[in-house]
């Protein structure tokens, strides 16, 4: 196994210009990405997320070639991404959720039969693709609809197909179920795992979905302040953190924290306590009859653990912070 | 080359279904840019309705210069006038979608759009330049009616790269559009009078800072078998084409410098 994507102590600095009073103008460094080492192998399924500002984007947009490092190295698909920008670009396919490549006022097909000559995608391999992705994500009943009519759900769907058309090697996608039902996200994670087990295509996706991350990808790496705070297996990551929920009990009258087995408190504020739970070792039933047993219970609220909660607490280094 | 242009061919075909999709209001911008393109020429004819001459030029001479300026312009407002709208593109994102295709940025940019409800302004320049032609004493030798031809395309040429050069703006200010638009749009309206009208530094503006009075004015000069009133090397009524190879080089190499500093310090 080769490596698919490789980053070396890469870094990204802006220098940001903000006004202060009237004509002074202050001149910042800012480091959006401050030295990150990666490898990711062919055929993996990378998440990376990380709070709005960490240097996620600016990671992804120095790995498809829109903006070049200020130092380090970068290669995707074997090319160096500054310096082979155009012959990158058939190598990978991308995904930005919230913009949109498709052709707004024609059909989805036009959009795709565009996107085969401007890729030079050959007829046979465009028709086998197509009908491939037609069949996995479902698309034939609204192909000749024009895009501004689509739903959202179908739109990113059309999305998909078209990043993919192609035959990419490493997939990026920003996003891809921001917005989307229940229903349609399942959709997509399921086009995403065969995707990747079928044509071992290497994906690297940002997301802030927990559930994505949980169903999709083998791997994690959280970033914050544009350096890598967490890099490992999900398992691992879900050992420490994922399976704690949080049930919010609204007592009769403000009580000391409550002991049950199983249940932690982590906060009191008057007559209201929170409770840490290990879901997989206590159901919050059996967690909500223990508390109910002790005393006289008026609500409860059950709180999963977010992945900005999760990225707060690695941030401060550790399970028990 | 002839892929480019086929796939060139195919974005604007779809630009053009996409747009016919609102066939009512397409119809409705197509008779709006025609006639409010009319307007202009008006000007010119409420101009001669006072004076018999504009510094030695006739109506019709005036017309020639006029619509053959018209059309240059026009036909590149058609073809490349969105990026006006460039700053918009840089600023939604949507800018880095193009970096991430297989095709020059700028071909990608261009092919992005294709205003064809401004043919309006195409064909009124052709109608005026009809009318003009009507009333010309020129003795149409196949030099001089090569030499139209040349005048109309090395004009687009220069239209085009003071457009392409002024887009470059926006990597900078994000927001540069009505600074290009003086000296697009101006330009396209200073150039359609004989420049020899303007004061001294507005006409070495002009000709040489940006390279407008080579669109039609100098080689008008040698069609119209005009004297120049500046007294000009006669070599510059053929320079034309000279000066729109270079105006695009130094149009290409701005935009090639734009993206590579983009691509370096984000927007």
């Amino acid at each position: 196994m080769s490596a698919a994507i490789e980053l070396e102590d890469v870094r990204k600095r802006f220098v940001v210009r903000a006004k202060r009073g009237r004509l002074r103008r202050e001149r910042r460094v800012v480091d959006a990405v401050a030295g990150i080492t990666l490898a990711v192998e062919e055929g993996e399924l990378l998440g990376y997320l990380g709070p709005n500002g960490a240097g996620k984007s600016t990671t992804i947009k120095m790995l498809t070639g829109i903006l070049v490092p200020t130092s380090g190295r970068v290669r995707v698909a074997r090319l160096d991404p500054a310096r082979r920008r155009i012959e990158l670009t058939r190598r990978i396919g991308v995904v930005f959720g919230q913009r949109v490549q498709l052709w707004w006022d024609l059909p989805l097909r036009d959009s795709f039969d565009l996107l085969r000559h401007v890729y030079r995608v050959p007829d046979q391999r465009y028709r086998e693709n197509l009908e491939r992705f037609s069949a996995l994500l479902d698309l034939e009943p609204f192909l000749e609809t024009p895009v501004r009519q689509l739903s959202l759900g179908q739109r990113v769907r059309g999305e998909l197909t078209a990043a993919l058309l192609h035959d990419p090697e490493v997939v990026f996608l920003d996003e891809p179920t921001i917005g989307l039902d229940v229903v349609a996200k399942q959709r997509v994670r399921e086009f995403l795992v065969e995707l990747n087990r079928e044509r071992g295509v290497t994906v690297v996706l940002t997301t802030h979905d927990l559930g994505d991350i949980e169903r999709l990808c083998s791997r994690l790496v959280v970033i914050d302040h544009g350096r890598v705070i967490w890099d490992g297996a999900i398992e691992e990551l879900k050992r420490l953190y994922g399976r704690e929920r949080t049930l919010v009990v609204d007592l009769e009258e403000p009580e000391p924290p409550l002991e049950v087995p199983g249940g932690r408190v982590v906060r009191v504020e008057g007559p209201r306590q929170w409770l840490r739970f290990r879901g997989d070792e206590v159901s919050a039933a059996h967690l909500t009859a223990a508390v109910a047993a002790r005393t006289r219970l008026v609500d409860l609220a059950i709180e999963e653990t977010d992945i900005e909660e999760i990225v707060r607490r690695i941030y401060r280094g550790g399970a028990d912070a | 080359m002839a892929d480019a242009l086929a796939v060139y061919a195919r974005l604007i075909s779809a630009q053009v279904r996409s747009q016919l999709q609102y066939r009512v209001s397409f119809a409705l911008d197509l008779a709006g840019t025609f006639l409010i393109s009319f307007l202009d020429f008006i000007a010119v004819l409420i101009i001669f309705d006072n004076v018999p001459e504009l510094d030695g030029w006739t109506l019709h001479e005036v017309a020639f210069l006029y619509a053959s300026t018209c059309v240059s312009f026009a036909v590149v407002d058609v073809v490349i006038g969105h990026l006006d709208l460039f700053p918009r593109m840089i600023r939604e994102g949507t800018f880095d979608l193009i970096l991430v295709r297989p095709r020059g940025t700028l071909f990608q940019v261009i092919a992005s759009d294709f205003a064809m409800r401004k043919l309006g302004k195409v064909l009124q320049g052709v109608i005026v330049f009809v009318f003009a032609l009507g009333g010309l004493e020129v003795d149409w030798t196949a030099g001089r009616a090569a030499m139209t031809l040349v005048m109309v395309l090395a004009g687009a040429a220069i239209f085009a790269a003071v457009w392409v050069a002024g887009a470059t703006i926006a990597f900078w200010t994000v927001d540069g559009g009505e600074f290009t638009n003086a000296f697009t749009y101006g330009g396209n309206f200073m150039t359609q009078y004989p420049i020899s009208i303007y004061g001294e530094w507005v006409r070495r503006f002009l000709a040489y800072l940006i390279p407008m009075a080579f669109v039609c004015y100098f080689p008008s000069l040698y069609i119209l078998d005009k004297p120049d009133p500046l007294g000009l090397p006669r070599a510059l009524q053929f320079a034309s084409p000279v000066v729109a190879v270079a105006a695009a080089v130094v149009a290409g190499v701005i935009w090639r410098s734009a993206v590579r500093r983009y691509r370096s310090v984000g927007s």
